[in-house]
């Protein structure tokens, strides 16, 4: 088990090392840096995802909203308070998280309540709900933009940050689907009649990976908004809830390793396809990708990695029969 | 109190439109169990064929709403044969993906520049708008037709699936799949038309949409084929009458909605009725919640 550990730590810290030594001779450049601190974002969001819909089976359409209630949060405090040190981003990614936990605690609690297709379009009606609020929110909080979009959020989230917050995420959740929780989080999704039979608090789980998975959002979401430096309510439109429930679902369902490498192919080819493509086919980029959901789906339901792990992020050798 | 009833004659108008739409959802989803998230942009198409009907070949009106309908109901059966069919017997949530990919697909395709253009175009009106003055309250021509469409489907749906032959077999598959197979009736033919059916009247609420707000552009389908869909949910999805209720309702909070607190927060009050009803009676106004066995 210690060794696990230790090998998930080298390998973190030498593809560090291997990043950091590429930017320093200069051959991913502030673009590419851009590209791969989003990716990582994505990480941390669509693990958040894959934690309630993948571990626990609660199938959520409201995660952008999440993601965005994060964003806003971070944004608000750092631009108000005028924190312009890289460091003091962790102020608004603990402002960030803790809200972004209330507010899921708050809604979760009744709407947990909704199986499958019911829980997706109650969640998709919150989403909804709060993209409008932020539209909508210049009117109490000038500073926030409404639909104009909010403007001159300093630009703190750099690579370092970006990486440890996806190491620790990766570490958690890790360790948390393999804790005594994390076993009744997925003894939830097996059958939750059963796991109410012997003697699990299904609301309690329920609750429990719904909330620590919007805080993922949250956090990603603060990251985010300290990335790009600008908010607009229709970044957090349902519809990008769509997208990490494809990566989740394209990566595989309860894989970290799978939403791992979904989430870095996702960004890189929906960028790379704008670099590499003319100009003249470039709308086919958001064809095909459709396409091949469907595809995918027909063909290879379980998604690219099923329920396999990267060896180091498994929490502990498989004992061979 | 004429302003009251004004607003509530334009509900009716768009909660028609929702009914459409919401219908088919509702057999859809009472056949397959599945959210066809696909459904709002067949009610996008049939806008379109519509529009091309009246604007580029001059037909009158009728005829135009009858070639939407069966360009969508051709268009519903093949998504279905080609995206669902495969799944029949996937996990719930493969389906459910495929069909926000369909969405997507249908969306993103009809925007390029060969197909029907990214851009809005405004929608011909086949004939002219006149207004009748019923004491203070103002009711168009145009809101005449989009009504009196709506009900006339909605009655030939509803002798349709309680009278015909067909109808029957689709309730029967919508009650037990497997043992209507075992009376002999094709359930895969039953599906196509359900799909059919339902694609038809998203069709036709597409034209009457174009009718009564006049501007159609590709992604007009998302919010409409969302907020049936909250329709079909909220009068209990499955339920044909459930349908046409939830989207009456639907359209009257929408558009009173807009008149007396703010049209920018329609949707969120549209999106609160619907939650507030899923925690409180998640079945829907009409259904009957169900007892789980075990």
């Amino acid at each position: 088990m210690k060794n696990r550990n230790l090998q998930t730590i080298i390998i973190a810290i030498l593809s560090y090392i291997i990043i950091q030594l590429l930017m320093l001779f200069g051959i991913i450049n502030p673009y590419l840096q851009q590209i791969i601190c989003y990716a990582g974002i994505m990480i941390i969001s669509a693990l958040g995802l894959n934690l309630i819909y993948g571990f626990t089976g609660q199938f959520s359409l409201g995660h952008a909203a999440f993601f965005g209630i994060g964003a806003y949060t971070s944004a608000f405090i750092i631009k108000l308070a005028n924190l312009n040190i890289t460091f003091y981003l962790i102020i608004g990614i603990i402002a960030a998280a803790l809200l972004t936990g209330v507010i899921a605690f708050i809604v979760g609690l009744p709407i947990l309540r909704l199986r499958s297709d019911y829980l997706g379009i109650a969640t998709l009606g919150f989403g909804i709900i709060i993209k409008v609020l932020f539209d909508n929110a210049d009117a109490v909080f000038p500073i926030m933009g409404g639909s104009r979009g909010m403007l001159g959020i300093p630009p703190l989230t750099n690579f370092i940050w970006v990486f440890l917050v996806v190491l620790i995420s990766v570490i958690v959740l890790r360790n948390l689907i393999n804790s005594a929780p994390g076993r009744a989080l997925i003894s939830v999704r097996e059958d939750e009649i059963a796991s109410e039979a012997v003697g699990i608090n299904t609301a309690k789980y329920k609750t429990l990976g719904f909330v620590i998975g919007s805080i993922y959002a949250g956090i990603a979401g603060a990251l985010y908004a300290h990335l790009y430096a600008f908010l607009h309510p229709d970044n957090f439109y349902f519809l990008k809830s769509i997208d990490v429930l494809l990566i989740v679902v394209l990566g595989g369902m309860a894989s970290i390793s799978g939403t791992i490498v979904a989430s870095v192919l996702w960004v890189f080819l929906l960028e790379g396809l704008r670099i590499v493509l003319p100009e003249a086919i470039l709308d086919w980029r958001l064809v095909i990708y459709p396409l091949l959901l469907i595809l995918i789906m027909i063909f290879r339901p379980e998604g690219i990695f099923g329920k396999r792990e990267f060896k180091f992020l498994k929490y502990r050798e498989q004992k061979q029969k | 109190m004429s302003y009251f009833l004004q607003q509530v004659i334009n509900g009716l108008q768009l909660g028609s439109v929702y009914a459409l739409i919401a219908l088919g959802y509702t057999l859809v989803y009472g056949i397959i169990r599945l959210i066809n998230f696909a459904h709002g942009d067949v009610f996008m198409i049939g806008a379109y064929l519509g529009f091309y009907a009246v604007a580029r070949f001059a037909l009158p009106f009728p005829i135009a709403l009858i070639i939407a309908m069966l360009g969508c109901a051709m268009i519903g059966i093949i998504i279905e044969k080609l995206a669902y069919k495969p799944l029949r017997n996937a996990p719930r949530i493969a389906c459910l993906i495929t069909a926000l990919g369909v969405s997507l697909f249908l969306e993103n395709f009809c925007s390029l520049k060969f197909v029907f253009g990214p851009n809005y175009l405004a929608y011909p009106r086949p004939f002219a708008v006149t207004n009748y003055n019923i004491g203070n309250v103002v009711i168009s021509n145009i809101q005449i037709i989009v009504f009196v469409v709506a009900i006339v489907l909605m009655i030939l749906l509803n002798i349709f699936v309680t009278k015909t032959k067909t109808g029957m077999a689709m309730r029967a598959v919508a009650f037990d799949k497997n043992t209507a197979q075992l009376m002999g009736i094709d359930v895969n033919l039953i599906i196509s038309i359900t799909f059919g059916i339902g694609s038809a009247l998203a069709g036709a609420g597409g034209v009457l949409y174009g009718i009564a707000y006049p501007q159609i552009h590709p992604f007009m389908g998302i919010m409409p084929g969302l907020k049936a869909f909250v329709a079909a949910v909220l009068g209990g999805i499955g339920i044909i009458p459930g349908a046409m209720l939830g989207a009456g309702i639907m359209g009257m909070v929408e558009v009173l909605t807009s008149a007396y607190i703010s049209s920018t927060m329609r949707d969120a009050i549209a999106f609160l009725v619907l939650l507030i009803v899923l925690i409180i009676k998640p079945a829907g106004l009409l259904g009957k919640s169900s007892i789980e066995k075990v």
